[in-house]
């Protein structure tokens, strides 16, 4: 039987749109001004003043309709989509599969033509799966409404860490409580947003289990305790056994506790955020909740807090009067807006109608799978030469975990970095190697989310130890890959240099092709 | 079937028994739940979540999601004159197909060498919205205009070591939300006063805020409400005298015909792309960018993911890579002051199909038509008795605002009556400007006929009467 291994990326060796067409080509025409509005209004391009007059037309490409669509649908060919792959690669990412009904929801006119603005008499349909869906993740989590306003994971926490801020100023002690504890193994995000929103932020180190020790944050809290924003399971898959004691301790010093689930997918129906104590989380809709990636979004990172918060949530609120949808901007607390109107609705209708195929059950199969799927993943690719599972004793993983090639580039010189483009010439996607700082050396990280078949997995565990043998047979097969993508290997310090560096066609030509 | 827990799903290919129990059997365990062992006990959720009962049949959900979004009305049944930072654009049939090609919807995060074509997309987008911005560099998108704009005034606070930005006072309200809490204390946010009569800033006002303090000066072409700022020049010689940068916010739909904001002196520019290619989704089509020109002190400090071409082996072969990764968010961490994420890319991709089939001819025909469309509105709307253009005289593109306080009614009694005759009014701004009383902000695109705007002439003049 075929087993998709012996595969040739598509090449188109394609120009660039900026390089095709010719001169007076052109892809679509709008509609024309109607004469009587001419005869009204006169030529209104006179009325522009002289300082605002655009005086060269934009050197766009002139290209054709049918070209234009040969071109991206060729672009779109030369881009490793999940439906096209078991994307296990990107772990952290929880690729899985997007039901294709749901995007005939996202393709209605009722959702795509329809403006934040209109009158809420008009919008109840969307309302409704709004709110729904609200309730339905409160009832995940344990939390007490929910805001869908932030654009992605990372504005979510952001927005979690506003709600932190606003929290502490209402009661007086904004100034005092300045600093939030995080881990290093926690998204680099649960550092930055917060820092972001003007927090002195403590980062507490792994110790031998792969998790920071009570110990650690027993010295890092202190009256000037803000919160503490966390990821469980960490990025290496470990779930911190003493979770509910970090909690407690820093509610014992005044500060507020936010869960990180931007990954929920190894817990759901498990256990849950509340429940652990913790004030406030997220849910990355894109991941756990199926809404597809999108190249990187439109996705959406719903924010979760417990009662006594709801008032600092962005603004406006949904809310039901048992017969009828509002949109309350009353929220006088509220920190306002972190992106303009509710965010990504379109998200939202994916993520509900998929919890609707699934339900209560459906949704603990999706997370014991995940977690089977990646045990048995793990178990498999820890057993091939080169690989180290770091942290050995620390129990099994949930649903992704982090592994090291640190022996195979010690024995071969084969890097991580090496092995990630060559497994592109076995069709699979890119994989993450780790989130900064790197502490495991040479890392990958796998996520085999509940979509991937026993199949998919064992393929992919060929695919790895047939590139473990080619690094110790051939390791310069291995160091100048990937030989079977749309490109070579390409030289990124030229993305460093400002004399080099070209993040437009215009600079690319001045850098590069002047002279 | 929906109360055992051992069912078959059709997403959930090893749900099927036989298959677990082979890898229940490599993981030497009885049962799946057993791998969470790792979590305490009492942490454990020990009962089943309280869901409403899920649709198996593919069908049946169907319907169910279906029904429950058909009772929205959509912009498609109704003429709708809404704008306000979402505008209702025609969508090529081109961009959908783009948009919804599997690829592109269910890639993510992949590299230049499995991920080639998503990276030169997004590269042309950004080549291509540096064409109509005339600038050499572009961000892959921020979240939206609103936190292009936060983010470009915190990049101007770093730049200049200063903490004040001055903001034009017709900047809508969202959007200045959005700015006082991103900046909070980092930054202090002044407002700029404008001339009533023409909407300009008031230059003397302008004068007496910019000190040494001033990190930004921000204004918008054209404005939220609609109208043109035609005193770049001069605000920015202002503005560069005290060492304070230029940050210009831009509907980037206007420029096949009106000025990029470099010519007049601005230092940043940000916007919005959803007029290109995507469909408003209820505001989910937004897709921010941030432009500069090509200098370092700008490029430090972007927030975003900035695509490069990279060099290959031999100088005809180019792939993609990150420029300057380590300033962002996933590389600082604790010491990064933004941070970046999942935004809205593939909002990206579709923009860069739009301005790949509409060409320097169409940018120029689409903003011809709507400035010429949205002229005619206001001249027929001006002529309603009760209903005031009030900058009549100042040049507007695409939105206008429509003062009824003469009419002695409330805008949302006036929608109301609008929505029974098929139409969306124009955005109300009596609590966002209430210095304005009950005006409402009219949106006007190339989509609109000369139907559309004289139903609603006639519209207004019975809703007024």
């Amino acid at each position: 039987m075929r087993k998709n291994m012996d595969i040739h990326a598509a090449r188109w060796d394609e120009p660039f749109i900026m390089q095709l067409g010719t001169p007076g080509e052109r892809g679509m025409f709008l509609p024309a001004v109607e004469d009587a509005i001419y005869q009204e209004t006169g030529d209104v391009l006179d009325t522009i003043p002289a300082s605002l007059k655009r005086e060269t037309r934009p050197v766009l490409p002139e290209v054709s309709q049918p070209r234009v669509v040969r071109h991206f649908l060729r672009l779109s060919q030369m881009t490793m989509g999940l439906d096209l792959t078991p994307d296990i690669s990107q772990g952290t990412c929880t690729m899985k599969y997007s039901p294709k009904i749901n995007e005939s929801f996202c393709k209605s006119p009722k959702m795509t033509s329809i403006h934040p603005y209109q009158d809420e008499d008009t919008v109840q349909g969307i309302l409704k799966l709004v709110y729904n869906l609200r309730n339905i993740l409160c009832e995940i989590s344990g939390m007490e409404d929910f805001s869908f306003q932030p654009g992605g994971g990372s504005q979510a926490i952001y927005t979690n860490a506003c709600i932190i801020r606003a929290y502490h100023a209402a009661n007086g002690q904004g100034q005092q409580r300045n600093e939030i504890i995080t881990t290093t193994y926690s998204h680099p995000v649960d550092a930055a947003a917060p820092h972001t929103a003007g927090y002195k932020i403590i980062q507490l180190l792994p110790e031998e289990n792969g998790y920071p020790s009570v110990k650690a944050l027993k010295s890092a809290l202190s009256e000037r305790t803000a919160g503490l924003m966390i990821t469980n399971p960490e990025d290496t898959g470990i779930f911190n056994p003493h979770i509910q004691e970090f909690v407690d301790l820093v509610h014992e010093a005044g500060g507020l506790c936010a869960y990180d689930q931007a990954n929920a997918n190894g817990i759901l129906g498990i256990a849950r955020a509340r429940d652990a104590g913790f004030d406030m989380c997220h849910f990355n809709l894109h991941k756990t909740f199926s809404s597809p990636h999108g190249c990187i979004g439109p996705g959406c990172g719903a924010v979760g807090v417990k009662e006594e918060l709801i008032r600092f949530l962005p603004l406006p609120a949904i809310i039901f009067d048992g017969e009828k949808y509002h949109i309350d901007y009353d929220c006088p607390d509220s920190i306002g807006k972190v992106r303009s109107f509710l965010g990504n609705i379109q998200v939202v209708v994916r993520s509900y109608a998929w919890i609707m195929s699934l339900g209560a059950d459906g949704l603990k199969r999706v997370a014991e799978i995940a977690v089977l799927n990646n045990n048995y993943l793990t178990n498999r690719i820890a057993g091939i030469k080169g690989v180290v599972l770091p942290y050995p004793d620390s129990g099994n993983r949930l649903e992704q975990t982090r592994f090291s090639w640190g022996e195979l580039q010690e024995e071969t010189g084969v890097n991580t970095e090496d092995v990630r483009r060559r497994i592109v010439d076995y069709g699979l996607q890119s994989y993450h190697t780790s989130h900064y700082p790197i502490i495991i050396p040479e890392p990958f990280t796998l996520e085999p989310s509940e979509t991937f078949s026993k199949e998919d997995l064992d393929l992919y565990v060929d695919i790895f130890s047939k590139v473990s043998q080619e690094a110790y047979e051939d390791p310069k097969l291995v160091k100048t890959a990937p030989h079977r993508s749309s490109t070579e290997q390409v030289d990124v310090s030229v993305c460093d240099d400002p004399e080099t560096w070209a993040m437009t066609w215009r600079a690319f030509q001045r850098k590069h092709q002047e002279g | 079937m929906s109360k055992n827990p051992n069912f078959v799903h059709p997403y959930i290919p090893n749900s099927a028994s036989a298959v677990e129990q082979d890898m229940l059997q490599e993981v030497s365990e009885s049962a799946a739940e057993n791998l969470y062992k790792v979590i305490p006990q009492q942490l454990k959720l020990n009962r089943r979540l309280d869901l409403p009962e899920p649709f198996f049949s593919e069908y049946e959900l169907k319907k169910h999601v279906q029904s429950i979004l058909d009772q929205n009305k959509s912009c498609e049944e109704y003429v709708s004159f809404l704008g306000a930072g979402c505008w209702q654009h025609y969508v090529p049939a081109v961009c959908d197909e783009v948009n919804n090609r599997a690829e592109f919807l269910t890639a993510y995060w992949g590299d230049t060498y499995s991920d080639f074509g998503k990276w030169q997309a997004m590269f042309e987008y950004q080549s291509m919205m540096g064409e109509l911005l005339d600038m050499e560099v572009v961000s892959t998108p921020t979240y939206d205009w609103s936190s292009a704009v936060s983010s470009a005034l915190m990049m101007s606070a770093r730049i200049t070591g200063r903490s004040e930005a001055l903001v034009v006072s017709t900047t809508g309200a969202e959007r200045l939300m959005h700015m006082r809490n991103f900046c909070h204390d980092n930054m202090e946010i002044k407002l700029l006063q404008c001339h009533p009569n023409t909407g300009l800033i008031d230059l003397e006002d302008l004068q007496t805020k910019v000190s040494s303090n001033t990190a930004a000066v921000y204004f918008e072409n054209p404005g939220f409400l609609g109208f043109m700022e035609s005193q770049g020049s001069q605000i920015a010689e202002i503005a560069h005298a005290v060492g304070s940068l230029i940050v210009v916010g831009v509907d980037p739909s206007s420029l096949g015909i009106m000025a990029p904001p470099i010519t007049y002196g601005a230092d940043i520019v940000c916007g919005d792309a959803q007029p290109f290619g995507n469909h408003m989704n209820y505001g989910g089509g937004v897709c921010g960018f941030i432009a500069t020109r090509d200098e370092e002190r700008f490029v430090a400090e972007y927030p975003t993911i900035l695509i490069s071409i990279a060099a290959g082996k031999t100088e005809k072969e180019w792939g993609f890579g990150q420029c300057t990764h380590d300033r962002t968010s996933y590389v600082r961490r604790d010491l990064s002051p933004d941070f970046i994420g999942t935004s809205q890319w593939l909002c990206a991709i579709t923009a860069a199909v739009y301005l790949s089939l509409m060409g320097p001819a169409g940018m120029v025909e689409l903003g011809e038509g709507i400035m010429q469309r949205c002229a005619y509105a206001m001249k027929k709307i001006s002529g309603i008795e009760g209903a005031v253009i009030p900058l009549m005289a100042t040049p507007h593109f695409k939105e206008f605002v429509v003062d009824f306080n003469a009419s002695g009614k409330m805008v949302a009694e006036i929608n109301k009556k609008l929505l029974n005759k098929g139409i969306f009014g124009g955005k109300d701004l009596s609590k966002d400007f209430p210095e304005l009383g009950q005006s409402a902000l009219y949106c006007v695109t190339e989509i609109h006929t000369k139907d559309d705007i004289d139903n609603l002439v006639k519209a207004l003049e019975e809703v007024l009467a």
